[in-house]
């Protein structure tokens, strides 16, 4: 065996260790990361039943909205786009992280990124998932959904969406799935003891993988190719979704800044999802000889990085059309500088935007419990941006709003709405929780290839 | 129709909407309702067979309601052959009579709160003075709505109309955000702002492509009336104006009416200093307005509120 060496970001030379150094912790992290998969604690079924009751009421919700129509909603025809609309631009966005942490980290060859692609993944493939869920919620006329097949237009920034997300919730599976596969392999042969069903899915989805040469090679040839693919995929995935908007003629939407304005948002939103997600499974399933310290300060780093750029962007959207105040749009402006949507406008730019970048610049900012509440203000804060950029934009047409009932000029969710977007929420959740519970959240090989220890090598000596 | 406006140049309008377009709605009547054995009323109809003919038939025989009307996409999709219908709105004559708006909602068996006109009232700044500004779909040349929906169900006749296949649409309400005018409207519910049925029959004007049963979830708009202007009826809009506020007419004619007065459109458009409505955003509207100069009315602030319960 050579003895290669590798520099990680911190510049720690690793040496490769002895054969038996290797194995015993190839064994050692096996068990850690299928502990989780072994066992579920009381309040992990707590937490299951909990998101599957909320998921329960959205669905009562949306079975009332399926039969009334949208009259349940607090939409009507001037705000005729609104929750459901924004919370679908706030999935898309989490779902570029997974590009980011495990494609561009992974190309750019930080190292640290290794422990984190798998949570960043199934983040891309649930946030994904929930965007088409929420998309088609929100139609007048679900039952016509085949019409986007029969009388598609090309030239529709919807049907370029529909693409764009369709494959990109593809290739994030793929992502997700590939590296997986030595770990469903794993499953398979170590819980025997699981229901027959899950030893199935477990026997199915591993394809017959033992490790050989080829499989390897397959694998890791596979998962470059989809990395470096996936990266532009994200990023017309979150530009079209920029584009519903900004191929309008609206006030507030007509920007050329919105593609990438709305990707700057996206990959920071994202990154604070990750750094939540990293604390809890940290947390819930002890992870913390995993996800270190060290990786904390990096993402938080890398979020610091993120709402920099993401402020830039900012700065484009608003202040230089606040500098020109030209007509329709300065009424627009004034309402979210100085008006009604005031309060959350600088609430959302402060603590989501402006805060974080000076609190994390600082190193102890950066341990895992600071960091992880500057992340859920970064994510609340992005969802309300979200809201910011459908909402208000539709309540300031160039026509003014006259003679209609006093509800169609203001726009507040029902329960019905707030019901069925809290269902979506908990369904991200859902999904990344029972994934964790049949798969280790870590991926084993990618991280151990971190510490110079090649379990391609290893499987292929014992062969 | 009143009596009132059965005058020369109004019947002059009214021949090229029939024998031009009268086809389609009839032809569909003829062939699914006059084997009916209804007693005569003695009314005769003229309508088109489907090979050509204008015959006369009872007024008993024919029956608008209930047509299929999506079989005839084809034609419905295209328009009158030949024709460009274009409005002209004389904003000097807008008094706020707000009757416009009801003979628009009579016509298609809407109510409150469904409007697909509104008469807005309108003041540019500080100094200038207020005018009432009747505004609906401006049909407009570069339509932003049609450009963005994904699966055709809005879309641009020849004869200048743009229109809406309520059969097709899928409710993403995409080309409501991208109409800058605000002219769109969509069916929340069930039966959503649809007036009565009335008890003889469908007196109304259904667009192409529309489904009066089963609308909800759908976007729905001005649609200039093609039903009645097939039939060589001008507007519900433009014969419910007392003022004679809004003309309607065609382009390739050079000839709009409002029912009493006929102009050449050129001409009009010419001497009136004509405009359109956020010209600026390149929609090339279809709508044209005539600045609110030499007034017939005083402006009279509004004194009650319209449209205030859903």
């Amino acid at each position: 065996m050579d003895s290669h060496t590798y520099i990680d970001l911190d510049h720690h030379i690793h040496t490769t260790l002895p054969m038996e150094e290797q194995k015993r912790h190839r064994v050692e992290m096996r068990e850690d990361v299928l502990r989780p998969v072994r066992h579920t604690g009381l309040i992990g079924k707590v937490w299951i039943v909990f998101l599957i009751a909320v998921m329960l009421v959205g669905a009562y919700a949306y079975y009332l909205q399926l039969k009334n129509g949208l009259k349940v909603t607090g939409l009507r025809d001037y705000a005729s786009w609104g929750l459901y609309i924004s919370n679908f631009v706030f999935f898309v966005a989490i779902s570029l992280v997974g590009a980011l942490i495990s494609s561009v980290l992974r190309l750019t060859n930080f190292e640290w990124h290794r422990p984190l692609t798998r949570i960043a993944e199934i983040i891309a493939v649930a946030g994904i998932m929930f965007a088409g869920l929420i998309i088609i919620i929100d139609m007048g006329r679900p039952d016509r959904i085949l019409n986007l097949f029969i009388h598609g237009r090309i030239q529709s920034p919807i049907v370029w969406d529909v693409i764009v997300v369709s494959t990109y919730f593809v290739s994030s599976a793929l992502f997700l799935y590939l590296p997986l596969i030595p770990a469903i392999a794993l499953c398979r042969d170590q819980l025997t003891n699981k229901p027959a069903w899950q030893r199935w899915m477990y026997k199915f989805l591993a394809i017959g993988w033992d490790g050989n040469d080829q499989q390897w090679k397959i694998m890791k040839r596979a998962v470059s190719i989809l990395s470096v693919l996936v990266i532009p995929l994200a990023i017309s995935i979150h530009t079209v979704t920029a584009w519903l908007f900004a191929t309008t003629l609206r006030p507030g939407w007509d920007s050329t800044n919105f593609g990438p304005y709305f990707v700057a948002g996206a990959f920071q939103a994202g990154t604070a999802c990750v750094i939540i997600a990293m604390y809890v499974f940290r947390k819930a399933y002890s992870f913390e000889k995993y996800l270190t310290d060290v990786h904390f300060n990096n993402m938080g780093k890398l979020l610091v990085f993120l709402s920099m750029v993401y402020a830039y962007f900012n700065v484009n959207e608003y202040l230089v059309p606040a500098y020109k105040m030209r007509g329709a749009e300065a009424n627009l402006l004034n309402d979210l500088f100085t008006g009604p949507y005031s309060p959350v406008y600088w609430g959302v730019q402060v603590f989501g935007m402006a805060l974080p970048v000076i609190i994390l610049l600082f190193k102890p900012a950066r341990r895992p419990l600071p960091l992880v509440i500057i992340s859920l203000s970064v994510v609340v804060g992005a969802w309300l941006k979200r809201y910011l950029i459908v909402t208000p934009i539709m309540l300031h047409p160039y026509s003014p709003i006259q003679n209609v009932p006093p509800n169609w000029s203001v726009y507040f969710p029902t329960w019905i709405e707030i019901s069925i977007v809290s269902a979506s929420l908990a369904g991200v959740l859902l999904v990344i929780t029972l994934f964790s519970k049949l798969f280790p959240m870590i991926s084993i090989w990618e991280t151990l290839e971190g510490e110079g220890i090649d379990l391609e090598e290893m499987d292929n000596q014992k062969s | 129709m009143k009596e009132e406006n059965e005058n020369n140049s109004r019947r002059k309008f009214l021949k090229f909407g029939l024998l031009a377009g009268g086809a389609t709605i009839a032809s569909i009547g003829l062939q699914k309702n006059i084997m009916g054995e209804t007693p005569a009323s003695g009314e005769k109809i003229k309508v088109m067979t489907p090979d050509g003919k204008l015959v006369e038939i009872d007024s008993t025989h024919l029956e608008k309601s209930g047509v299929d009307l999506t079989a005839y996409n084809k034609e419905l999709r295209d328009g009158i052959a030949g024709k460009k219908f274009i409005k002209v709105i004389d904003l000097a004559r807008c008094a706020n009579a707000r009757k416009c708006i009801q003979g628009c909602q009579e016509a298609h068996s809407r109510q409150a709160p469904v409007e697909f006109l509104k008469v807005i009232k309108m003041k540019e700044t500080e100094l200038s003075a207020p005018y009432w500004m009747p505004q609906s779909c401006n049909h407009c040349d570069n339509p932003p709505c049609t450009k963005v929906c994904p699966v055709d169900a809005t879309f641009k006749r020849k004869d200048g109309i743009v229109a809406i296949d309520s059969e097709r649409c899928i409710g993403c309400r995409f080309c409501m955000a991208a109409c800058p005018y605000s002219a769109r409207s969509f069916n929340w519910g069930e039966n959503w702002g649809i007036a009565k049925v009335k008890a003889d029959g469908d007196a109304s004007c259904i667009s192409p492509g529309e489904n009066l049963s089963n609308r909800m979830g759908t976007v729905q708009k001005c649609d200039f009336c093609p039903e009645m202007t097939s039939r060589g009826e001008l507007p519900a809009c433009v014969q419910s104006c007392p003022n004679g506020t809004i003309f309607f007419g065609d382009a390739n004619e050079d000839v709009v009416s409002n029912g009493e007065d006929t102009f050449r459109l050129s001409e009009l458009l010419k001497k009136r200093g004509a405009y359109r409505y956020l010209e600026d955003l390149g929609t090339e509207p279809r709508v044209y307005y005539l600045p609110p100069v030499n007034r017939q009315f005083p402006f009279e602030e509004d004194t009650v509120k319209h449209n205030t319960t859903e």
